[in-house]
Order: structure tokens, then sequence, then C-alpha cells
């Protein structure tokens, strides 16, 4: 049993919402933080953000794929999941999960379609049999690249990333909406919430691209564009400031209004999420990788590339820290809290094992890069050295090119 | 008195329900084939003992709690948790112990009072000690069926708010929700619980469980639709009050004589 201290409601001493509603905005906030890289380069002509564009439209995919498997394992009765799209009780903030996932999945495959669109008549046209039918099948029958299709292509892929950005702001801003909208709750209750979630989706998604994309460069044997690490970082630094601000703003405003809340909401920031929040959020994950960055961008021209990059590297792993925290926080934080106003219960300590349990939490969390992996194998996630060729004669189904290789 | 109207009525429909257990399948020729049919065919129209089908348009119910009257004997949510098989741990209703003095106060619930209240020293100078029943609010703009994504939980049209074990997900945004955490997910069923008023007793004419064994009568039901009810006499002539009533939840659980300690 938890042990409280002061009073509690006696069924406020149970964590409802356990682990997987911790990973599920986390991993909600790559899906958005990642589309919004890739916008930068795809819908806002940022040339600096191209060595990484495709593999963050591939990132927010994997991670979209992942994104509702921790609701789903954390429903009472999962085999009733899909009530929620097929019968959705449209007042609930939770009904339009289904919807605006649905949508982003419909929009997002959609500009992977185009973007990839090349590479798959490609790999349609170099490959035999069973292999040759599955390129054959992703590509919808058409084998056209010539210049007209290719710029179609441009068009689309502007057109769906100008529909997709917003979609993905709207899929993770609602994620914030859920909690922000619980008046029961005054840890939660705030319209900054949908926004402060919104900005920390940024924050996790730039942090894990300059991660990933470095690791990716070095197991293709590529070199590391320094002005894109440059990039990434700057805007890290831009989304992380704009974060821990509002993060902090929120309580100022509660402490200085001396809000009928703050008294045992101060009490929990100091006491249960001590080194969660004040450690983990506000100073590890907060002031140093701030700090960090800060180095990164002011003082660029005084760096070598390899400091610069670790540099980057290690805030932006901190920051990936800081934002887990920030879920934890809001999400365990809140349940820890009576909504007496007058207790707080001892900390939560997830299960190990189980469906909710922290093992089950890293398979999630790791299921995604295995995603990727399966996505570059099967399109590749860069462009091929030199690109997609050119304009080869559009090729009848079966016949491969002459000289074709399999990579 | 109303109370000796409805217990005695009570009493009497108890011992017919007894009866009729016993007497099996001898319950469609007692109670009247066309009542059984019409209660199988509608969750809404249970039978009364005397015949005749409920009806949720004729009735609007409604909680009244008088803090002063309280003894703290945990009666209620004894008979709560036997009436409704609440799991341990679990409270559909709960009595809280506020010992208030100038500097300070004090709150607890052992086992939400179940168990009768233990003497408790407290580090100040106490100048008042009471206790207070909690139970669901069925608010009347409830947060906690307004954020259920399938509609599982819902308010009837004679207002209690309820759920529907077959179709809630166990999401636990209800849970959430409820202000005034009447709320859990039952450990069995994974689905939520929380108090019907005991729904399957007030459609058949009788009160909550809760209402039915306090010695006090602290704790009241009544029909806001009934003429000369005297639950409907207090909410309407009385100064009656409401918990957390800034979040605008409109509780159909009024309460009289509630300290300002009390949330």
């Amino acid at each position: 049993m938890p042990e409280i201290t002061g009073f509690a409601f006696p069924n406020d001493i149970h964590v409802t919402w356990s682990l997987m509603i911790v990973m599920y905005p986390y991993i909600t906030g790559f899906v958005a933080g990642s589309f919004i890289v890739t916008s930068l380069y795809h819908l806002f002509d940022r040339q600096e953000f191209k060595p990484v564009a495709r593999l963050a439209m591939a990132t927010s995919f994997a991670f979209l794929l992942v994104a509702s498997l921790p609701l789903q394992l954390h429903l009472g009765q999962p085999q009733r999941g899909p009530f929620v799209i097929v019968t959705p009780n449209f007042t609930s903030a939770m009904a339009g999960f289904g919807i605006l996932y649905s949508f982003y999945m419909l929009v997002l495959v959609l500009e992977l379609w185009f973007v990839w669109r090349q590479e798959i008549i490609e790999r349609a046209r170099r490959s035999r049999g069973t292999k040759r039918a599955f390129y054959a099948a992703l590509a919808l029958g058409t084998y056209d690249t010539s210049p007209e299709a290719i710029e179609i292509d441009h068009k689309a892929i502007k057109i769906l990333a100008g529909i997709c950005l917003p979609a993905a702001c709207m899929l993770h801003g609602y994620v914030g909406f859920i909690f922000g909208a619980i008046k029961a709750n005054p840890w939660w209750s705030t319209p900054l919430m949908p926004v402060i979630f919104l900005l920390s989706a940024a924050v996790s998604g730039i942090a894990l691209l300059i991660l990933l994309y470095q690791v990716h460069a070095k197991l293709e044997r590529r070199p590391v564009v320094a002005s894109c690490v440059q990039a990434l970082a700057s805007w890290l630094w831009f989304f992380l400031i704009l974060t821990i601000t509002l993060e902090e703003l929120e309580l100022i405003v509660m402490a200085y209004e001396k809000s009928e809340s703050w008294l045992i909401i101060s009490e929990l920031l100091t006491t249960r999420l001590s080194f969660s929040y004040v450690t983990m959020q506000m100073i590890v994950g907060g002031l140093i990788p701030l700090i960090l960055l800060a180095v990164v961008v002011l003082m660029n021209r005084y760096l070598h590339e390899k400091v610069r990059n670790t540099l980057a590297t290690v805030a932006a792993f901190l920051t990936l820290i800081q934002v887990f925290s920030m879920r934890w926080n809001i999400v365990i934080g809140g349940q820890l809290l009576s909504k007496s106003l007058r207790g707080l219960r001892s900390p939560y300590e997830p299960e190990i094992f189980g469906r909710e349990g922290v093992l089950v939490a890293i398979a999630l969390f790791v299921a995604p890069f295995v995603i990727l992996w399966v996505f570059d194998r099967v399109l590749g996630i860069e462009e091929p050295e030199g690109g997609p060729a050119a304009n080869p004669p559009a090729a009848p189904p079966g016949a491969a090119p002459a000289g074709s290789h399999v990579p | 008195m109303s109370d000796c109207h409805d217990g005695c009525d009570g009493g009497r429909r108890e011992f017919l329900a007894g009866t009729l257990k016993l007497a099996g399948g001898a319950v469609v020729t007692v109670i009247g084939g066309s009542a059984l049919a019409s209660s199988s065919s509608s969750p809404t129209s249970a039978p009364r003992p005397g015949g005749g089908a409920y009806d949720w348009n004729e009735h609007l119910w409604a909680y009244l709690i008088d803090t002063t009257k309280c003894i703290g004997c945990g009666s209620c949510a004894r008979a709560c948790k036997a009436e409704n098989d609440v799991p341990d741990g679990f409270y559909r209703t709960w009595i809280e112990r506020y010992v208030v003095g100038s500097e300070d106060s004090h709150v607890d619930s052992p086992n939400g009072g179940m168990d009768g209240f233990p003497p408790v020293q407290v580090g100040f100078v106490a100048n008042k000690s009471f206790f207070v029943p909690k139970i669901c609010n069925h608010c009347r703009a409830t947060p906690c069926t307004q954020v259920c994504p399938v509609g599982a939980s819902y308010r009837t049209k004679d207002g209690a708010v309820l759920v529907d074990a077959e179709s809630c997900i166990g999401c636990g945004y209800c849970v959430q929700a409820c202000p005034y955490g009447s709320r859990f997910i039952h450990p069995a069923t994974h689905t939520a619980s929380k108090c019907t008023w005991c729904y399957h007793r007030i459609t058949k004419g009788l009160k909550p469980a809760c209402v039915t064994v306090c010695p006090t009568q602290a704790r009241q039901f009544g029909d806001l639709k009934k003429e000369g009810d005297p639950v409907r006499a207090v909410v309407e002539h009385d100064r009656v009050q409401i918990l957390q009533g800034h979040l605008l939840t409109e509780p159909q659980c009024y309460y009289t004589h509630l300290d300002k300690e009390v949330r």
C-alpha cells in the first residue's frame, strides 16, 4: 500500500495512469517533432536540413506506427479499444485520438509515397520475382519518372507537408489537451499544457534527429554535414528555451497568484518529484543542455567540428531525458497529488514485467528504431549517391534494365 | 414521515423479494408476467414490487447530507461494500473526520471510515471536530461522462451517473476527471466503478443501502420531482451547499452545515 502524507481521498491513492501513459506522449512527441524537422526542408526550403529531411520523415512514420500501442496496452479492456473509433463519444477529448491519428497516418503515408516514389520505381525495375511484385505494388502501377512527373511529385510533397505539419501539431497538441482540459487536477489544468507539450515535442524530435543523423551517417559511412548539425542544434536551443520558459512560467504564475493548489503542488515538486523534476527536468535535462547548446550556437566559429558534434550530441541526449522527465512529472506527478489538495501519495514505482511494465516501455521505445532499420532495408532512407536515376525510360513490367544490381 | 413510509414499504418489499427467491419459478406468477417481461426488455424499467414498471421520467433523485448528524460509525460504508461487493481498498462511499483548530487542521479517513474512527491526537488546539460522509455527487454537468471516449459513462434521466461495464474500455479517463475521487478502476473487471446510488434498489422503490442503514439520518435520499419529499423541501427552501462549487459540475449531492475546510 502506498504511504500517504496528509490526507488523500481514499480512491486517490491508486496511480491509474501508468508508465504506458508516460510513454504515449513521449512517443507521439517524436512523431510531431520529427515532422517539424522534415517540414523545415520540404515546406520552408531550409536547405541545411536536406541531409536529415528524409530520415526525419521516416522517423515520424516509424514512431507513428507504435504511437497507439501504449494506449492500447494501458486499457483495462484492450479488446474494446476499437470502440474509441467505432462508437466515439465526441464530447471526450480522448475520442479525437482515432480521428487525428488516422488522418495524420493517411497524409503521412501519402507524402512518404511521393518522396520515395523514385526509389520504389528504381527498385521495382532492378528486382525480380516476388520482390519485384512487392515494389510494383508499392509503386501503384505508375513508373513515370519524367521531369513533369517529378515536378508534380514535388508539388504534391509540398502540399501534403502543408497539411501534415498542422496535423502533426494537432496530434501532439491534442495530447497536451487531454491533460490540460482536466479541471479536476490543478497540476494538469492549464491552457499552457498543449503548448508546452507541442514545444517539448519539437525539442524531442530535433534532439532525436541529432543523434539518429550522426549514427545513421556513421553506419552508412557518409560524412556528417556540419551545417546540418549546427542548424539542428540552433533549433534545438530555440525550442528548449521556449519549452523551459513556459514550464517555469506556469509555476511562477501559480506561485505568485498563491493559488489554492500551489501549497500542495510546491510540496509535490520539492518532495515527491524533487529528483525527476528539479534534478532531471530542470537541471540535468534543462539547464546543462541550454548551456551546451548556447556554446554550440554562440561560439560556432571557434569550435572544432568534433567538439561541436560532441556538444550537440550530449545536449541532445540530455534533452531527451528532459522531455521524458517532463512527461513523467506531468502524468505520474499529477496522480501523486490527491484531489483533496491535502495529501500526496508515495512515489510510484512501475512494475518491471507485465503489460504496463518497464520492459514493455523499453520495447516500445526500441520498436521504432527496428521499424526504421526495416524501412532502410526496404526503401533506403537516404537518397542513393547521385540521386535516383534521372530519367530512365519507363520500363515495361518484368524487364529489369541491363547491368542493374541489387544493393 | 416519509422515512417510515419508505422504510415500511422497503421492509415489505424485501420480505416479498425473499419469498420470491425461495419460490424460484413462482416469480412470474406472483409479480405478474407483464411486469417481468417489460423489465427484461428495458434496463430502465425495473419492476416495482407492487407491479408496474419503473419510469425514469417520473423521478429526479437527489442526496442530502447533514454533517452535524454524522457520528462516524461507518455503517454506511460497510453497507455499501456488502450491497455492491466493493473490492477491498476501494470505496464507493467513505467518511472523513475533520479536527479543526484556528492554526491547523487534521483530516483522516482510515479505511474509508469503514471500521469507525480510533481516537486521534493532534499537535494543535482543536476547536471543533466533525465527520463528513462522501459519495459520488452524481453531477448534472459531470466531467466524468464528458470525457468518456466511448460513452460508457452516462447520466440517466432520473439523475444517476452510471457506468456501463459492458462497454467501458477501462482507460481511466473518468477516474482522472472526477474532482471528488469517487471513481476507481475495479481490480477484477478492469472497468470504471463508482456509486450508483444503489440504482438496483432505487428503481424498486428502496433507498440506497447507505441511507437505509444510517442510524442518525445524516444521509437522506429523495426525489426532486415528488411533492412533499423532505429532501426536496430542504434543497428548495433551506441553505444547502455543494462540494467544489467553483468547478461548476452541479452536484446533486447536497450538504447542510458544511465547513469551509471541506473540499
